[in-house]
């Protein structure tokens, strides 16, 4: 995935001089985890900036640049950091545009790695859409392939708003077909990773992958579960969610950020506005970590994160009737 | 570094009339509050006015400005006509921004105004990406921000300057040191004398100015901007100034000593100009009196149109929260 992120830069920034990348160590290092690789020496120091540890200025950076027409990329070297960062995105880049009464667009794409399940603890390691997905103004994107990754980061680098790219660390190794030809993925688009008839798994990120291998587990019993994974959390494509929740009549929602006020909150919320309890055969479920800080041991972070364990028990908790 | 030229007669009539028209303006603003016409708060740029004056004065046509809570005399000084200003603090749809940013949020890109910002340092990073992009399209512009004492204590100001030096960056860093964060005076921020003291731990140069003689900015200001566009980088300049208002009209107290107040006044930055113009150029007071009266009139004519201009239509309520896009469809955010 991460060769998928940075194919989609290298083609922006050939097709679009406006484009430029700044973050900690993404030039000469070629950031440290490659996403940047290359991109330096192809495009010079003037559109490629090794910045100092500043999140915060080099986010209002972006977005002072995006005001003038650049169409800046920050990196977020963790994607924790971007609490440092939180005024200049939520307070000034979400908001630049509705309080100019339309007068500005901010073209701003800041992205970075979530970190958990390596044992890099509670600062390097949070799930943090939900924070983002709450701010009007902001665009909240979250990759599970690099097919998906590589064409949703083209998407995002041509969108005329501030978008948020949450990449899952673990995944940029994880490889899967991409085309050689040019393409891109369309924000706010979900894409059914499996097809079936007995539950729907809505999950984004690294959470497709637990969804698709409990459902690969369970065919063998004879339970097909659909996934759906929304790619886009904000703005999420909820016609897609809410057309397989009416066919399986089950919804499950798996997520790796905390369960209080998180997103899988906000798909179940969602859904149940337009599907009634009524038809549904079972009381959606919601598959999160747990409410602390990401521990350190190994055994503790598995007992926090959600496991394949704990979505078997979702869809054995749903199929129950 | 290209020498400061001595304004004209016809120059120095048009930086007291500006100043006059913030003065004017701001007093109406606080008229307007009084009777219910502007909600939330005003804050008045009452007594700092050569600073804006001074440094617009410096810049050109593609030169930016950012601004803060304390904006207005930012916007006049950069050229922003009165009426749509007028109609953005009473909350109209003619305002430059529809009605939604209000007195603390004032942007008109037609005129290099990139917005004012109610964080108080929060646009100097912005800035300094700003100027870094005009660099990069091959423009000459320089961006200037402007920000108080108060907002130098807060960590993005430490960020800001130090990515605008080493990008060299065309921005120049105007802080407007009134001394008083509204009740919290200098010494209590600051254990230095001089924030432009900080300057030269970022590498490039500060320079403090009295930020009451207008003249004195200007010429300062058009240094700092001559050498930002010549590519040498960032300027932090210290104005050293006083609002003669209480901080906002929403908090009228003021804990400042009277005397201190007093000592001000008297170095208003308006009245020196015309003691100036009057001692030194050929100007009368009568000349003075119709350039005010000037001023005074516009405002009134700007109220007048704001207040008999429509406020916005509820449904304007949920636009431009996104700029167009593909996805941007009907039930698609909540």
């Amino acid at each position: 995935m991460a060769d998928a992120l940075n194919e989609a830069l290298r083609e922006e920034m050939t097709a679009d001089p406006s484009v430029l990348v700044i973050g900690e160590d993404i030039a000469r290092h070629g950031g440290l985890f490659r996403v940047t690789a290359g991109l330096l020496d192809e495009f010079g120091p003037g559109r490629v900036i090794d910045s100092p540890i500043s999140e915060a200025a080099i986010t209002g950076f972006g977005a002072g640049g995006a005001l003038i027409g650049c169409r800046p990329v920050v990196e977020l070297q963790i994607s924790d950091f971007v609490s440092l960062a939180m005024d200049q995105l939520v307070n000034h880049a979400a908001k630049w545009r509705y309080m100019s009464g339309g007068q500005v667009s901010v073209p701003l794409v800041v992205r970075g790695p979530i970190s958990n399940a390596i044992g890099m603890a509670a600062q390097h390691s949070q799930t943090l859409e939900a924070w983002f997905v709450h701010a009007p103004g902001l665009v909240v994107i979250m990759p599970s392939t690099a097919y998906d990754a590589k064409g949703l980061l083209k998407s995002a680098i041509r969108d005329d708003n501030p978008v948020l790219i949450l990449e899952k660390r673990l995944l940029y190794s994880r490889k899967s077909a991409v085309p050689t030809d040019e393409y891109v993925v369309p924000i706010g688009v979900a894409d059914v990773k499996r097809e079936g008839s007995d539950a729907t798994v809505v999950a984004a990120g690294s959470s497709t992958h637990l969804a698709l291998q409990a459902a690969r587990q369970l065919a063998r019993d004879g339970v097909e579960l659909e996934v759906v994974d929304p790619r886009t959390l904000k703005p999420l494509d909820i016609e897609t969610i809410v057309d397989s929740v009416r066919k399986t009549g089950r919804l499950i929602v798996v997520n790796e950020g905390a369960r209080a006020g998180g997103f899988a909150s906000e798909v179940v919320a969602r859904t149940l506005d337009h599907v009634a309890i009524s038809e549904l055969r079972a009381t959606p479920v919601r598959v999160t970590a747990k409410d602390t800080p990401i521990p350190y041991s190994a055994s503790l972070e598995r007992e926090v994160l959600p496991s394949l364990d704990d979505v078997l028990a979702a869809v054995s908790e749903v199929m129950r009737d | 570094m290209t020498a400061v030229e001595t304004p004209t007669l016809a120059a120095l009539e048009q930086s007291y009339l500006t100043m006059q028209r913030i003065r004017a303006f701001e007093a109406k603003a606080m008229e307007l509050f009084a009777e219910k016409y502007i909600r939330g708060s005003v804050h008045p740029y009452t007594g700092q006015e050569a600073i804006a004056v001074g440094v617009c004065e410096a810049l050109r046509a593609g030169d930016y400005i950012t601004s803060t809570h304390r904006g207005h005399g930012h916007c006049i000084a950069k050229g922003l006509e009165l009426r749509p200003m007028m109609a953005e603090i009473t909350g109209r749809a003619t305002g430059y921004c529809k009605g939604r940013g209000g007195s603390m949020h004032i942007t008109a890109m037609r005129h290099g105004m990139l917005g004012a910002d109610a964080i108080v340092a929060g646009s100097l990073a912005m800035a300094v990406g700003a100027a870094y992009g005009l660099r990069l399209q091959g423009r000459d512009g320089v961006v200037v921000a402007f920000f108080g004492d108060g907002a130098a204590q807060q960590g993005i100001f430490h960020e800001a300057a130090n990515l605008a030096s080493v990008l060299s960056a065309p921005v120049v860093f105007v802080c407007e040191n009134n001394q008083w964060a509204i009740s919290t005076p200098i010494s209590c921020a600051i254990k230095i004398e001089n924030i432009a003291e900080r300057a030269p731990g970022y590498g490039f140069p500060g320079e403090v100015v009295d930020g009451n003689d207008v003249l004195a900015v200007r010429e300062v200001a058009q240094r700092a901007v001559d050498r930002a566009r010549a590519g040498e980088g960032p300027t932090l300049i210290e104005a050293k100034t006083y609002r003669i208002t209480p901080h906002s009209a929403a908090t009228p107290m003021d804990n400042r000593d009277p005397e201190e107040l007093a000592h001000w006044r008297e170095r208003d930055p308006i009245g020196r100009l015309a003691r100036r113009l009057v001692e030194e150029g050929s100007v009368t007071d009568a000349r003075l009196e119709e350039l005010a009266l000037q001023a005074h009139a516009e405002v009134e004519d700007a109220a007048a149109w704001a207040l008999d201009s429509p406020y916005p239509d509820a449904s304007d309520a949920i636009e431009d929260v996104y700029a167009p896009a593909e996805w941007l469809t009907p039930g698609r955010l909540s």
